[in-house]
């Protein structure tokens, strides 16, 4: 987006001076620049350098162990990297103290792998955890929870505890508490691992009702090609209640992918340039 | 090979000692600062203290009752079998109380912080809990810290008036002195020193039981065996250091208190 051209090295047009459409180029919501952490041993990440735009839905696809979650947890701060830089809503994160991050946090959605949720709390106290810790009245929490509860069609598990769900009630309640204070950022850490092809469905349908319906820019981490391919090729109708396919041959313009190997970033862009990539491991990946 | 070991070793532990200490200012200095968690403290103040008050006064009962059997019949040697009340009170106050007290409620209550932490850690709900915008620290490690070292004082005290009790029931019941005697002997020996060194040192017993029990909770590594692995480190540790500060305590009371 704000790269300089390949072949002659200039800056991009809106980086001009004078140029009109400086003024509104918008900013990106997440932007990592050569990003590497590790862990005692080899890198995790390494020179990862990516962008997120205002309505843009990231799918970041890799096989297990590979640096999906870390990646996840370092655009939000829960982990700082050793080498380069994290943008998230325009400010640099990655030497940010935990106290100053707590308020940017506030302003982003994170769906753990495994959900995540407080066991010794209720759903709606799960689900109303910022709410309640921000002294919010009684009534207004448990008009929110029930209307993050309507999202993903669980309003019958209000006053469940966590460990009388099942493992794709418990992603729904964890997408409801990370979508009821309206974030402007979504990560999904494998919210379909582990389930079974209905749930996973009834998850990705979740995750396109945010993306047409909020327009929230979000990355979604998942090695489930076929959701990946369902969030790109399906639109979420808000007359019929449910995803409905996009018209044959075409995809959805907001949803690209990124790929990475042993900690690297080797692909970034649409379903079509993924599909007629000529790198070898995607098209190993993709078969 | 060994002096690798050696250095690796010795580099951890000051890593660790670094990391605890670190820990221990934050944890502290929480309080200070808000936000402030006071439901979660009185949640904590009734796990701690009303949860550890049945085992605290057993014990503290039994082991006034063994001071008396077995000072009894020392005491009798010299022909001062009256002054069993004066032993159990100064033994119980003094040391018996707090350190008793100390072990009994990190077995409790450092294993139980964490293994609850530990378990937070591995399904991630610590992160989750950062992610909402919430501090672990603030909400999880100070509240507990502080009704440890708040409830430990007044347990102490239960502990040492039941320890009394234990003596007294021994003294009257077994070895058929007078209680009257005992409990004029117990009281008369006790000076204000004596009350200072009992009551202080549960607030360093306190602190010590939470924050190693937090400490070693928020460290966890390796699922579910290494909950365990958390667990016994907190059991160990708070146990060895609340008796080596009762050691370091007793020594600097002593010197301090003997000027008054």
């Amino acid at each position: 987006m704000t790269a300089p051209d390949p072949a002659t090295g200039a800056a991009p047009a809106s980086k001009l001076p004078g140029h009109a459409a400086a003024a509104v180029e918008p900013t990106p919501a997440v932007a990592f620049q050569n990003v590497s952490i590790a862990f005692d041993g080899p890198p995790v990440l390494q020179d990862v350098t990516f962008t997120v735009g205002p309505t843009e839905t990231r799918i970041l696809l890799g096989p297990a162990g590979v640096g999906k979650s870390v990646l996840l947890k370092l655009t939000n701060g829960l982990l700082q990297p050793d080498h380069g830089s994290i943008r998230l809503f325009g400010e640099e994160i990655s030497r940010m103290s935990e106290e100053a991050l707590f308020p940017l946090r506030v302003r982003t959605g994170i769906v753990f792998q495994e959900g995540a949720l407080f066991d010794s709390l209720t759903v709606r106290d799960n689900i109303a955890y910022q709410l309640i810790q921000q002294n919010v009245p009684d009534d207004v929490i448990d008009a929110r929870v029930h209307e993050a509860l309507r999202f993903v069609e669980l309003d019958q598990t209000f006053s469940l505890f966590p460990g009388s769900l099942s493992g794709g009630m418990k992603r729904r309640v964890a997408i409801a508490r990370a979508l009821i204070r309206q974030p402007e950022l979504v990560l999904y850490d494998s919210p379909t691992g582990g389930l079974d092809p209905i749930t996973s469905t009834t998850i990705i349908e979740l995750v396109m009702k945010q993306r047409d319906f909020y327009r929230t820019p979000s990355i979604l981490v998942t090695h489930r090609l076929q959701d990946a391919f369902t969030l790109c090729t399906h639109r979420f109708d808000s007359e019929l209640g449910h995803m409905v396919p996009l018209p044959k041959g075409q995809a959805d313009p907001n949803t690209t992918f990124l790929m990475l190997e042993e900690g690297r970033l080797i692909f970034d862009g649409s379903l079509h340039e993924i599909v007629k990539t000529d790198n070898k491991f995607v098209r190993e990946f993709l078969l | 090979m060994a002096i690798d070991t050696i250095d690796k070793t010795a580099k951890q532990i000051v890593l660790t000692v670094q990391d605890y200490s670190l820990f221990a200012h934050r944890a502290v200095m929480n309080l200070f600062r808000p936000p402030r968690y006071w439901v979660d403290f009185l949640i904590q103040c009734d796990i701690i203290g009303v949860g550890s008050t049945s085992i605290v006064l057993l014990s503290g009962f039994f082991t006034g009752g063994v001071l008396a059997l077995q000072s009894a019949s020392t005491l009798s040697e010299f022909g001062a079998s009256n002054l069993t009340g004066r032993f159990v009170s100064l033994t119980m106050i003094r040391e018996l109380g707090p350190v008793l007290t100390g072990v009994m409620v990190s077995g409790r209550n450092a294993s139980s912080m964490a293994s609850e932490l530990g378990s937070m850690i591995v399904t991630e709900q610590i992160d989750a809990m950062r992610a909402l915008g919430v501090d672990p620290m603030r909400k999880l490690v100070t509240p507990r810290i502080f009704a440890c070292v708040s409830m430990l004082l007044f347990l102490t005290i239960l502990a040492d008036f039941f320890g009394i009790l234990g003596g007294a029931f021994v003294t009257v019941f077994m070895n058929h002195q007078d209680g009257l005697q005992y409990f004029s002997t117990a009281w008369e020996a006790l000076r204000y020193p004596d009350i200072v060194q009992g009551l202080v040192k549960p607030l360093f017993s306190g602190f010590i039981i939470a924050s190693v029990g937090c400490f070693y909770g928020l460290r966890t590594t390796g699922g579910t065996e290494g909950v365990g692995r958390s667990t016994i480190q907190a059991v160990v540790f708070s146990s060895v250091l609340i008796i080596v500060a009762d050691f370091l305590l007793t020594q600097i009371l002593l010197s301090l208190l003997s000027r008054l």
